[in-house]
């Protein structure tokens, strides 16, 4: 049941993870099912063929619907990569280099860092000394890693 | 606190227990009317005053126009704000492209409806020499209330739009005599 119910919501944020969600619940119901019964024919899974033909055919139509209903303008122009408005250089998928990706992440982490200080700040003093003390680890706990990121050299730049 | 939030108006619709109907082509002008996402391309004071319009105080979100797009992938309306010169053009009219249908235009300022007060050989006078514009909102620069007149304007432009206004021949001709396919 807490599996059935994780899955929907799941899909109410990312409507990708319809087929894994499918899949989830149907497990779910076969094994509460396989708990009382210990043998089980092909025929049980029958439901499972039918849960992933209604799923691919959901998609595959409201693809083709949502591609084919709506007013749609192609040109050379339009499919090009957007720079701004100037002349495109090179092709959008080049790879980047590492480095961003470790910046990026290491921003995330300490800019929620941050948006943790700010209600801790204005609650400062209904928390008090045990509220205090718990930032100070939470704290701890950060500037160790910003310790060991620093050591392992990941902020250098060359 | 719940009975200050407006809700936009349903469209006339038959009525009966559990149910109401209406036509396509009014419940989706409703959505698409109050869901416009904008699209600033601003070049100079005009921008400013746009600024404004999006910010707290004016609060352009309150009309749906929630999410300033900065790609024109997912723009509805595009909002050129400020003098356009020549060599800005085409740069405007490759934004304009690359938005999907259906999109909308507001002119913001003298300038960018008809090159304002720079009546010289480097300025476009008036972005509708190369794209279609939809609402001309005068001013230089208009204060915050008239853009977002101009905004209301094109929510009613698309509020009252047939869905197959962009499928039409006339719209077609419109757009092939700014040479777009």
């Amino acid at each position: 049941m807490y599996l059935c119910k994780y899955a929907v919501r799941r899909t109410e944020h990312n409507a990708h993870s319809i087929v894994p969600m499918v899949f989830v619940v149907t497990f779910a119901v076969l094994f509460s099912a396989n708990s009382m019964n210990t043998t089980y024919v092909p025929a049980d899974y029958l439901p499972v063929l039918i849960q992933l033909g209604l799923v691919l055919g959901f998609i595959v139509t409201t693809m083709i619907v949502t591609h084919n209903i709506g007013p749609k303008r192609n040109s050379q122009k339009k499919d090009d990569p957007f720079e701004c408005g100037i002349p495109v250089q090179g092709d959008a998928r080049t790879p980047i280099s590492i480095k961003y990706f470790l910046i990026a992440i290491l921003f995330v982490i300490f800019d929620v860092e941050v948006i943790f200080l700010y209600p801790w700040a204005v609650n400062f003093k209904g928390l008090g000394v045990a509220g205090f003390v718990e930032m100070i680890l939470f704290m701890g706990l950060l500037l160790a890693g910003f310790y060991y990121i620093i050591r392992k050299g990941v902020l250098k730049w060359e | 606190m719940a009975s200050d939030i407006k809700l936009a108006e349903a469209p006339p619709s038959y009525d009966g227990a559990g149910f109401s109907a209406t036509s396509f082509d009014k419940i989706i002008g409703l959505a698409r009317a109050n869901s416009l996402w904008p699209l600033p391309f601003a070049t100079s004071c005009c921008g400013i005053e746009f600024m404004s319009t999006m910010a707290s105080h004016y609060d352009l979100a309150r009309f749906g126009s929630e999410r300033p797009s900065f790609s024109p992938r997912q723009a509805d309306m595009l909002l050129v704000a400020g003098t356009i010169a020549k060599k800005m053009g085409p740069i405007l009219k490759q934004v304009y492209l690359q938005m999907a249908e259906p999109r909308w235009v507001i002119a913001i300022g003298a300038c960018a409806s008809s090159g304002g007060i720079f009546d010289t050989y480097s300025v476009l006078q008036g972005i509708d020499r190369i794209i279609p514009v939809d609402v001309y909102v005068p001013g230089c620069p208009p204060r915050p209330e008239q853009i977002l007149d101009g905004v209301m304007q094109v929510q009613e432009l698309a509020k009252n739009e047939s869905l197959r206004r962009r499928n039409t021949e006339e719209y077609t001709k419109l757009l092939n005599s700014y040479s777009i396919q």
